[in-house]
């Protein structure tokens, strides 16, 4: 196979017709690179949204309370009720596989009046009672001091963690952050540390906007007593949460002696489930990357098994000479396969060079302009680059054999006398 | 050399079916040079296709240098053209996008001949043929009685047992004609064996034997006083 004079045959035959070779390889050419950016926008599209997700831990239920809607056990209809702190370790107890179970009290919230003064600045925040965990649940960054601890959980320090929001709206520049106090309804707090959220979407201001306070600490000075909000729970990596909801939902309905058909008492917002749905959108566009690319590709395929039955038509007469001088009919199959398949190859390394020369423009052009919404680092993996190199070299197997098939199908003696 | 019992091919046209050969029973010597002659259509190119092993025997027997040939698949044919015969045919048959030298070559590559060695060979019998400074030539480069000497020479190289030529010269005007019977002549003289087919007489004067087919059977078999081509050239 690797074999000079048969390779330097596939030159002459492939430069002997050079615009009829070029055409043949654009065709390849064209439904590789259209192949290459298809996927390679797909993932750009891809990468985007995911970023809107950020590095919260996807594998994550939401849940808080709402009004009963039905009767139960004695108690009427429309109940307000509220989870218990209990609830935290009954859920912890009774459902295997859970990671973090994190309760929260809230104060204020978007259109609420002024909540926290420091001086003569006012402003109007999220003031969340929050554990530890939640830092790894809804992941933010520390720019100064530090974030809630379990001591401050279990002395109900005040202190709170401001956004830097916060700090813009209650501090002048330059003026020190740390260990300074701002009353929250009226109630001090020691600031001792600040966060920056990563966050590109819509509310990526109001993100910035909140105050992280203890949840003990915030339980006793908002009189919440045993009360808690809402909770965040996030499942291990091996278990999906959206299996788990059913259970932790029924399990704090029967805890909160709600009836277990009462469908809008608990409300829950199943992220796993979400990001799933993205993740099989996206998957269906990759399918239609990859079906649509594919499809032209073959029509390129299609192409070079066109030229190449011509090409062999044409050196009938050749093939026939060969043969009477005594050619193997295999070598002369190999040799139309060889030829078909590098010409698949070489062009269709061309339309990957091309497209990921086109790629990399994009990039540069993405980095110059800054970001744009919803579409980030367009990109093919090197598995994908790989792939694309089998189904070539399958192609080109293919576009040939009918070729070679038709190249010794007619006998040396009728090929001789072909004109 | 060549042993050949009661020959019959037929062709289907349709649905008539064309007797060709009609029982052929002819034998042919090592260093013999026999023409053989005929109107066309009397089956003397089938004859030699089959001889050549380009087509098939539909009765009879052929063995060629004691080796029966029949019911050869398209692979083995190949090898025993290869190692057994030369051809040579009326409108030359050389590859044209390869030099002179690799077109001889050719035979010496199925052979699987090194590539050093083929080069070598391949301008022997270049030299033989008297064209060693046309070697890096192209087929469209040279006039009608090169090709053929070239095709000669491709011919010769696998050192083949016996060399058919279909028609050398029925390409060629007289005097290329004579140049290439004299090269052939020269050939036999070495010893080789070779069958021609031509419709010429003055041609196959040239030759040691003459076998005459009319409508598929040898009506005349003889052997001749050989006139040498050289006294024309």
């Amino acid at each position: 196979m690797f074999n000079k004079d048969r390779w330097k045959e596939i030159l002459e035959v492939l430069t002997s017709n050079w615009f009829r070779t070029v055409l043949t390889a654009f065709g390849v050419f064209w439904g590789i690179l259209i192949l290459i950016i298809l996927l390679a926008a797909g993932k750009g599209l891809e990468n985007g949204i995911k970023s809107d997700f950020g590095d919260i831990a996807t594998n994550t239920m939401f849940m808080w309370t709402r009004n009963t809607t039905k009767p139960y056990k004695g108690l009427p209809k429309g109940r307000r009720f509220n989870f218990k702190v209990d609830d935290v370790q009954s859920i912890k107890d009774n459902i295997p596989n859970l990671r973090f179970v994190s309760p929260r009290n809230r104060l204020g919230g978007f259109g609420g009046g002024n909540n926290v003064v420091r001086g003569i600045n006012v402003g109007a925040y999220n003031v969340y009672g929050d554990y530890p965990e939640i830092i790894k649940q809804e992941p933010m960054a520390i720019t100064s001091g530090r974030f809630i601890n379990y001591s401050d959980i279990k002395e109900k320090k005040k202190i709170a963690i401001i956004g830097e929001g916060v700090k813009t709206g209650l501090y002048k520049k330059e003026e020190k952050v740390l260990g300074t106090y701002i009353k929250i309804q009226g109630i001090s707090f020691l600031v001792v540390g600040t966060y920056k959220k990563k966050s590109n979407d819509g509310d990526g201001e109001e993100a910035q906007k909140e105050i992280y306070v203890p949840f003990t600490a915030f339980s006793q000075a908002f009189n919440r007593g045993d009360n808690v909000g809402w909770m965040a729970i996030t499942a291990n990596d091996g278990s999906s949460i959206s299996n788990l909801k059913e259970r932790i939902v029924a399990l704090v309905k029967e805890n909160r002696k709600v009836h277990p058909e009462d469908k809008r008492a608990v409300g829950n917002f199943d992220l796993y489930e979400q990001y799933n749905r993205v993740e099989s959108l996206f998957g269906a566009m990759r399918f239609i990357a990859y079906f649509v690319g594919v499809l032209v590709l073959l029509s390129g395929i299609i192409g070079v098994s066109n030229i190449m039955l011509i090409v062999v038509k044409e050196r009938t007469k050749e093939i026939g000479i060969r043969r009477a001088l005594g050619e193997d009919p295999w070598s002369i199959k190999l040799q139309i396969l060889m030829e078909s398949i590098f010409l698949t190859i070489i062009s269709g390394m061309a339309g990957i060079t091309f497209g990921a020369l086109f790629i990399y423009g994009i990039n540069k052009m993405l980095d110059m302009n800054g970001p744009v919404d919803m579409f980030v680092n367009p990109s093919v993996s090197l598995g994908v680059v790989v792939a694309a190199l089998m189904i070539l070299i399958v192609s080109g197997l293919l576009a040939g054999f009918i070729p070679a098939q038709s190249a010794i199908k007619t006998k040396p003696i009728d090929a001789l006398r072909a004109e | 050399m060549i042993e050949i019992k009661d020959l019959h091919k037929s062709y289907k046209m349709g649905s008539n079916s064309l007797h060709v050969l009609k029982g052929i029973n002819f034998s042919v010597k090592e260093g013999e040079l026999v023409a053989i002659m005929g109107s066309s259509g009397s089956g003397k190119s089938t004859l030699l296709n089959i001889l050549g092993m380009l087509d098939e025997l539909d009765e009879g027997s052929y063995t060629l240098d004691g080796v029966p040939i029949k019911n050869l698949n398209e692979t083995k044919a190949a090898q025993y053209r290869n190692k057994f015969l030369g051809f040579v045919f009326q409108s030359f048959n050389l590859i044209n996008y390869k030099s002179a030298m690799e077109n001889v070559a050719l035979p010496l590559y199925y052979q699987k001949v090194g590539r050093k060695e083929r080069q070598e060979k391949a301008l022997k019998y270049l030299e033989q043929v008297g064209l060693k400074e046309w070697a890096t030539h192209l087929p469209n480069e040279l006039s009608g009685g090169q090709k053929q000497r070239v095709a000669i020479a491709r011919a010769m190289a696998a050192e083949p047992k016996v060399l058919l030529a279909d028609e050398p010269t029925g390409a060629l005007d007289s005097k290329t004609s004579y140049e290439v019977m004299d090269l052939i002549q020269k050939i036999n003289d070495q010893g080789n064996t070779i069958l021609l087919v031509t419709h010429e007489p003055d041609i196959a004067d040239m030759c040691k034997r003459i076998v005459h087919l009319k409508d598929g059977v040898i009506i005349e078999d003889k052997k001749v006083e050989q006139v040498r081509a050289s006294q024309y050239v």
